[in-house]
């Protein structure tokens, strides 16, 4: 029956092409929806029973593909399925000024996509077979290589797809080498389950490295990730929420699928994923910071999200290596429940964010400000995105990395001398990250949001659509729910970290320990509630006035000029930091004769030095090469004829001398 | 409870102190110690303006910061009375509770549209980024040496006895005081008693806040004293003692570290604005030394 209702969604899916254009988003919408319930249905099932669901779905070369539905993949689709959704009740409004400007099929193919893009997901996570996983893999490239592209009238918009398309296609290789290798290595499987004769028997960390290479393409992690900042900005916005709430989710579910089949030699692997994953964080917010573009800026997040994912799921592989329950379950508990929090907390960013860029069509936060006003709504949902991505109490990101963090110190006690020193990394780490996050956050809101505006785009800004506040309330009311009673979600936790280790005694201490998180978060939002009445009391009989700013008794001051940029916000870290973020400043000094200096100008720009270094020089170098290879092409049918000649000669003259 | 009672009945003291100690050094005439208290006093009967440019996040922002720091509170122990509140890894709690009002203060500032207030938002952000990995390196080191986790687990089984624990606890107690210091815009990193807003941090950001917001952000730079001054004070108190005594000497090391921050401020000058990170970054530094020290003492590290 699901098995049937689940064909016929891939099959009417077509039907977005023959649909009117005007009834095109109905008809996406309930198939999303559709997808979601039935998908739902097998979610709920299998986080009630012990095993894991097995069926068959379809033969493909005589091959049985059997969808198999674990914990893992559970709660993957779980964070699919709400993503998707709330994107496409996003999409309605984002896509709105689109309407004419758009033909009928750009819309069906686009929706069409973003619909595949929801069923190629939901795939990758149930198929085990390699064959098939590739096949769905390759579909979610696609499809998302499709969405990014929606604004195809741009020619920059066309690059980075084609760039992002090049960099999934690498992933796929390494991806496909991996199990081909297992496969020639073994005979066994093609497949997941066949990993795990190839990891019993071999020294893991070959083969892991290579699909940490494929999937860490996707997840973004660095030195790979220079196809994320790029594609984020240039998608749609429900598509970046999507692509950074998910897509790069699923190479973290691949490394965590891999790791499932590894049980012996997992200290270098734990090793490597947590210094990755440290880099990822320290390096990903440090560019965050001085990005001028919004969207870019969330995607350097993602990065930095990604690396904290990476200490929790790095620590927990270190935990199962020495043998500290503790460190094994609360890291891998706090890193998979970041993967929910993030997609969480990054899709309400994006949409907030999204809905900035369509109110005043930019994304350069340094011609934006005062927006609270214009778009209150939307402000007051950029900034719990904005404190729970900081991983402040009392919302969702606090409790992932605060389970991240008591394994830390919990694993600081039983461990030997190597652990100690790797938590002490770890500890600092994720303290620096924790603090450059606030950086990052206090300047993205209150340039955007606060003071007064920076130019006259903002001047025409309305509050977002009631859809897009529909999609904000929905993640955002789950990101509360998190914050504020994170045991209602432990039990399913416990659930999957259980794959992992069957040890999740610790997990379960920490149950009261969450309880007075709870409580302690609740006295917080009361005793504020409370001096706010307090002062309401204090203020009703005293004389309230409305001023300008205080200027230090300069009263010529223009705040929309003398008011702090982002760039000057972030000057003070850029100065000691720029040996990462890499920022150049252009301006010219003034002379000594100059006494009435003329109009002057000052730039600022940041490149992302890896990027450099790995993609853009040596396709710069590449292409000088080809350049001057070029000379050869002239277009003249005689030189042509002439190099045809010389081939033959050349020929002629090595048979002669007997060299071939 | 108890230890509640006791952090926030020393608090509306501490500014007193260290203002009397300043004045003596600096021979002027003593103000009453109880001088920070009229002041707060007298704002809470007052009105206040609000900037035309500021929004309800400046509103709401002092509520959040006070409650934060009262909050904080609630979570230090004081020898072997337990905080109000108290459970495993409870100070990430507390560190990231005071993230949270600083996030809430700087936006604040921001809000305001002013260049001096982006300022002092600006470098607050700087300077709590780069001391909290301080903070998380020392409370590592505790955690390692007593092998406990939480707040009052840490502070109940620190016994400093051998020679090597001196040095632990003397450089916590360093480490602590100044980050004390600079959660509060004290000196080294800021000059309370400057006139020039382009180089102060913590008092440029407030330059707006007037009434019963400034009040309760006076208020909470007393509590967040009295936090710090109750934390270092646990590295003294040995819960062996009686109770009596215990509570005794944390008067005695609250009083003696309101005078030494006076006696600090008095005789220290500033550092020069660019050096600051420099500085911060220097006690965490210290803080790795801790860390080393206590894996000595706790012999991962075997000397020979």
């Amino acid at each position: 029956m699901i098995l049937f209702l689940l064909k016929a969604v891939l099959i009417l899916s077509l039907g977005l092409f023959f649909v009117p254009k005007n009834r095109k988003y109905f008809f996406t919408f309930s198939l999303h929806l559709a997808l979601v319930v039935i998908s739902s249905f097998l979610i709920f099932n299998t986080f009630n029973q012990v095993a894991s669901l097995k069926f068959p779905f379809l033969s493909l070369l005589n091959n049985t593909i059997y969808i198999e539905i674990d914990k893992l993949s559970a709660f993957f689709m779980l964070v699919i399925n709400f993503t998707c959704l709330t994107g496409i009740i996003y999409a309605k409004a984002y896509l709105e000024p689109y309407y004419k400007s758009k033909s009928s099929l750009e819309f069906a193919l686009h929706y069409f996509s973003f619909l595949w893009l929801h069923i190629a997901m939901l795939f990758v996570v149930m198929f085990r077979d390699a064959l098939a996983f590739l096949i769905v893999w390759e579909i979610m490239a696609l499809t998302a290589f499709l969405l990014v592209i929606f604004e195809n009238e741009k020619k920059e918009t066309i690059k980075i797809g084609i760039q992002y398309l090049i960099q999934m296609h690498i992933a796929v290789v390494f991806i496909m080498i991996g199990f081909i290798w297992a496969y020639s290595q073994t005979g066994a499987d093609f497949s997941f389950d066949g990993l795990s004769v190839y990891f019993e028997s071999h020294n893991p960390l070959p083969l892991f490295l290579i699909f940490f290479i494929g999937f860490g393409i996707k997840a973004g992690f660095i030195p790979l990730h220079s196809w994320l900042p790029h594609a984020h900005p240039a998608a749609p916005t429900h598509v970046s929420a999507v692509m950074s709430g998910v897509i790069i989710k699923m190479g973290i579910y691949g490394i965590l699928r891999v790791l499932t089949y590894i049980h012996h030699d997992l200290f270098n692997i734990g090793l490597f994923i947590l210094i990755s994953a440290l880099v990822n964080g320290l390096i990903g917010v440090s560019l965050a910071i001085v990005q001028h573009d919004i969207k870019k800026l969330l995607a350097y997040h993602s990065i930095e999200n990604i690396g904290i994912i990476g200490i929790g799921i790095g620590l927990g592989v270190i935990g199962l290596a020495i043998n500290i329950p503790a460190l094994t379950v609360l890291g891998f508990a706090g890193g998979i429940l970041h993967i929910l929090n993030h997609s969480l907390f990054k899709s309400l960013l994006f949409y907030t964010a999204g809905a900035v860029y369509t109110q005043t069509h930019t994304r350069n936060i340094e011609e934006l400000g005062g927006l609270i006003k214009k778009m209150p709504k939307t402000a007051l949902f950029f900034l719990i995105g904005a404190l729970a991505i900081c991983g402040l109490p009392p919302f969702n990101g606090f409790i992932s990395e605060f389970l991240i963090y008591s394994g830390m110190f919990k694993a600081l006690l039983s461990g030997n001398l190597q652990t100690d020193i790797l938590l002490f990394f770890a500890i600092s780490g994720l303290a620096i990250i924790g603090g450059l996050a606030i950086f990052c956050f206090t300047k993205v809101f209150s340039i955007v949001f606060l003071g007064t505006p920076r130019s006259d785009k903002v001047t025409h800004a309305k509050e977002a659509s009631t859809s897009m506040i529909l999609a904000y309330a929905l993640i955002a009311i789950t990101i509360l729910l998190i914050g504020l009673l994170p045991v209602l979600f432990i039990n399913p936790l416990i659930d999957i970290v259980s794959i992992f280790t069957k040890d999740t005694q610790a997990i379960q201490q920490a149950i009261p320990t969450l309880n007075s998180i709870s409580i302690s978060s609740g006295l917080f939002i009361v005793l504020i509630a409370l001096f706010w009445l307090v002062r309401y009391w204090q203020q009703k009989r005293q004389n309230i006035r409305k001023d300008a700013t205080w200027a230090c008794a300069y009263t010529g001051a223009n705040p929309a000029i003398h008011q702090y940029t982002a760039t000057s916000y972030a000057d003070n870290f850029v100065q000691i930091s720029n040996q990462i973020t890499n920022v150049k400043k252009e301006f010219k000094n003034f002379e000594e004769a100059e006494i009435f200096p003329k109009e002057r100008t000052f730039q600022t720009h940041s490149s992302d030095k890896i990027e450099d270094y790995l993609i853009k020089t040596p396709t710069t170098f590449i292409l000088n090469f080809l350049q001057k290879i070029g000379v050869f092409q002239t277009g003249k049918i005689q030189h042509y004829l002439l190099y045809a000649f010389a081939f033959i000669m050349m020929i002629f003259i090595l048979t002669l001398l007997n060299l071939i | 409870m108890m230890s509640l009672f006791f952090i926030l009945i020393t608090a509306p003291f501490f500014v007193g102190i260290i203002l009397k100690v300043k004045a003596k050094f600096a021979a002027r005439k003593l103000p009453s110690i109880l001088q920070p208290f009229y002041d707060v006093a007298r704002l809470f009967k007052k009105g206040a303006i609000y900037s035309t440019t500021t929004s309800f996040i400046f509103k709401i922002a002092p509520l959040v910061y006070f409650v934060s720091v009262l909050m904080a509170a609630l979570f230090i122990p004081i020898g072997s009375l337990k905080g109000f509140l108290s459970f495993n890894a409870d100070f990430v709690y507390f560190a990231y509770l005071l993230a949270f009002g600083k996030f809430m203060m700087i936006i604040a500032a921001m809000d305001t549209g002013s260049s001096f207030e982006g300022m002092g938002a600006n470098r607050e952000a700087l300077y709590s980024m780069l001391i909290e990995p301080a903070f998380f390196i020392l409370i590592a080191s505790l955690a390692l040496f007593t092998d406990n986790n939480s707040f009052y687990g840490l502070f109940l089984n620190l016994h400093i006895s051998t020679n090597l624990s001196y040095i632990l606890g003397l450089a916590a107690i360093y480490v602590l005081m100044y980050i004390a210091m600079i959660e509060n815009s004290r000196s080294p990193i800021d000059d309370a008693k400057t006139h020039l807003e382009l180089t102060m941090v913590h008092e440029v950001m407030v330059l707006d806040n007037s009434g019963f917001d400034l009040a309760l952000i006076h208020i909470a730079t007393w509590i967040k004293f009295s936090i710090y001054g109750t934390l270092i004070s646990n590295f003294i108190i040995q819960n062996e003692w009686p109770l009596a005594l215990q509570i005794g000497s944390f008067f005695f090391v609250q009083m003696a570290f309101a005078g030494v921050v006076g006696l600090l401020e008095s005789f220290r000058a500033r550092n020069k604005l660019e050096k600051n990170p420099q500085w911060i970054i220097m006690l965490s530094a210290i803080a790795i030394v801790l860390f080393l020290t206590t894996l000595i003492i706790t012999q991962k590290i075997i000397l020979y």
